[in-house]
């Protein structure tokens, strides 16, 4: 490396070529910074695999520096250490991602077969084995599809309110409770309707969980949609305007046309995050380990709730765990689709540019 | 068809922001009216009161009368949507509707507005389409997106989707100023065609295009930097550019300043 540092002090002044790292330094850096990584971590008698990583992510971002700058100058060091650390963060984010699903896919695919998804728990004890989650996806599906039938045209038709006709106080107000609905914690969102079921005095059933799903989906749906309309260019109101079509029929027809891909986008990610939910589910569901199909009555299942009692209420059977296990795997599968499918609109419905 | 426009004492503004004072004039039927002057002087702002388009911006409102052949289109429970109709527009940027076909964009005034008969908006569109010189090089591809039509083809999309509801005034807000030379050499052959029936006013920055395509010519200017926009001068387009009676329009038309 020296050679190519004395190059540098050798390139004439106004040169526009500059010293540069061969290609492959970036990697032989980063072989360098593990192989050190591992090496000071085994001198140093530590075990944990998360030490060595960082001692070799610092060592990386540290040598990447004082390579490139000492060859290349210091504008070009700190454009590769920048670089350095958005791959960091890359992998930083990647890892625990990918660790997640593969432990989730290695303990999940264990017990996750025709049967599983065909059968309830209704005669299986908690610590037993057999059973399936057809009552849990059944209850999910029916609360989560409820729960998107109110909360997705309240969220639509509150973000028409606002960006194309809220204007003053009352739109104002509108901005306002929406963040804060947005910062609901979702245990207090299943409190109010538990409230509410009290003082009726109800039993749990599927669609008093519905209903705090969808207090949870409203300001998501609210702000997705939002910023999808604030992207309509105004050039395409004005025009339809002038054509003299009223502006229901403009918000109607070009607005909404223009922008329904990044709707159900939108909505499909708050579906997806609502799917999860577990803790309204908990108090207003109940949980239930036979097939309730009804969500208007009877307490019912549903999948984040029985991944919970899997493990909560099954005294450490491996049984229990290899059952909770492939209800996450089937959770994940689930909302994997949602994700692809609402892609997929996306992409279909998106504006064409006909080149 | 064709209507002419009075305007009397018009002054618009953007909430407390007087943006255009006192303007009266008289636009001809059948006729090609410019706009021309500095940029910030008001002529898109006026042109936009002619159709109660300015009051789509927040905090847009306008005094004074427009009469569109006796009507006042600011008069008492006047409807901005019918005026819209009667009063068509054409945008600067080329804006056609980006989900629709070609002959979608064209139908879509029609269509918007509850004409669903295919056999009456297929004759429409047709001849909005021979209307707007574009029918030629359209006709095998209706259905393909608007969007993917050159710069200049979508304009003449936009003029044709502008007349397909068959309006009395056509104003055009700079409709030249994104096109090459050849397609607003297109436009402007355009626009001399569409003058025996319609009712038509232009903004342009090109004096050569006011002195092409107008028969008479409106000079806007500030007072100063701040002050609202005013009319300097109205005339025949021929007297404008020869012999104008304000010295200000010949110093702008000269290009002594502005």
């Amino acid at each position: 490396m020296s050679h190519t540092a004395t190059a540098t002090a050798a390139t004439p002044p106004g040169s526009l070529r500059g010293a540069r790292l061969p290609q492959w330094a970036p990697y032989a850096v980063a072989a360098g910074s593990v192989a050190a990584g591992l090496g000071i971590s085994a001198a140093a008698g530590l075990h944990s695999s998360v030490q060595w990583a960082l001692i070799a992510a610092v060592l990386y971002v540290v040598a990447t520096y004082g390579l490139s700058a000492r060859v290349e100058g210091r504008r070009q060091a700190e454009d590769r250490v920048a670089t350095s650390f958005v791959w960091v963060a890359f992998l930083l984010a990647v890892v625990p991602l990918a660790s997640l699903v593969w432990a989730t896919v290695k303990r999940g695919v264990k017990v996750l077969d025709g049967y599983f998804l065909t059968h309830s728990m209704g005669v299986v004890g908690d610590a037993e084995p057999g059973g399936g989650i057809y009552h849990a996806v059944l209850g999910s599906l029916e609360q989560v599809g409820l729960a998107t039938v109110i909360g997705a045209p309240i969220g639509v038709l509150t973000a028409i309110y606002l960006v194309e006709y809220g204007r003053g106080r009352l739109a104002r107000a509108v901005t306002f409770f929406v963040d804060v609905m947005t910062g609901i914690p979702s245990i207090v969102a299943g409190l109010f309707v538990l409230s509410l079921m009290l003082m009726l005095d109800m039993q749990p059933f599927g669609f008093a969980g519905s209903l705090a799903l969808a207090i949870l989906m409203m300001p998501v749906v609210v702000r997705s949609t939002e910023e999808m309309l604030k992207l309509v260019p105004d050039e395409l109101r004005e025009a339809s305007l002038a054509l003299g079509v009223p502006k229901w029929r403009t918000v109607l027809k070009v607005v909404l046309p223009t922008s329904v891909g990044g709707i159900t986008t939108g909505v499909m990610l708050a579906v997806a995050r609502i799917t999860g939910e577990t803790a309204p589910v908990m108090l207003l569901v109940f949980g239930n380990p036979f097939i309730n199909a009804n969500p208007f009555e009877g307490a019912q299942a549903s999948l984040p709730l029985y991944i919970y009692q899997q493990y909560a209420q099954s005294a450490g059977s491996p049984y229990a765990y290899d059952r909770a296990w492939a209800a996450s795997l089937t959770l994940i599968a689930f909302v994997m689709i949602l994700n692809l499918v609402a892609r997929g609109i996306a992409r279909w419905k998106a504006p064409k540019t006909g080149r | 068809m064709a209507k002419r426009i009075d305007v009397s004492g018009l002054t618009a503004y953007y909430g407390t922001h007087k943006a255009i004072d006192d303007i009266s004039m008289t636009i001809e039927p059948r006729s090609v009216t410019a706009f021309i002057g500095p940029s910030g002087c008001g002529k898109s702002t006026f042109l936009r009161t002619l159709n109660r388009m300015h009051e789509v911006t927040p905090g847009g409102r306008v005094e004074g009368k427009v009469l569109l052949d006796d009507e006042d289109l600011y008069g008492p429970g006047v409807d901005p949507v019918s005026v819209r109709r009667e009063v068509g527009m054409v945008f600067q940027r080329p804006n056609p509707f980006p989900t629709m076909s070609i002959f979608d964009n064209v139908a879509a005034g029609l269509r918007l507005n509850g004409m669903r008969r295919k056999s009456e908006l297929d004759d429409i569109v047709e001849k909005s389409l021979r209307g707007a010189n574009l029918w030629n090089e359209v006709k095998d591809r209706l259905n393909r997106p608007g969007s993917g039509l050159s710069g200049g083809q979508q304009q003449r999309l936009c003029i044709a989707r502008a007349i397909a509801v068959e309006p009395d005034v056509l104003l055009m807000d700079e409709p030249c100023s994104a096109l090459d030379p050849i397609s607003t050499l297109a436009v402007e052959d355009l626009i001399g065609e569409l003058k025996e029936r319609f009712t038509i006013v232009i903004v342009t920055h090109n004096m050569q295009q006011a002195a092409r395509v107008s028969d008479r010519t409106a000079f806007f200017n500030l007072a100063a930097v701040g002050q609202p926009g005013r009319l300097v001068e109205i005339d025949d387009t021929e007297r404008i550019f020869s012999n104008p009676s304000v010295q200000a329009t010949e110093d702008y038309i000269s290009g002594r300043f502005g």
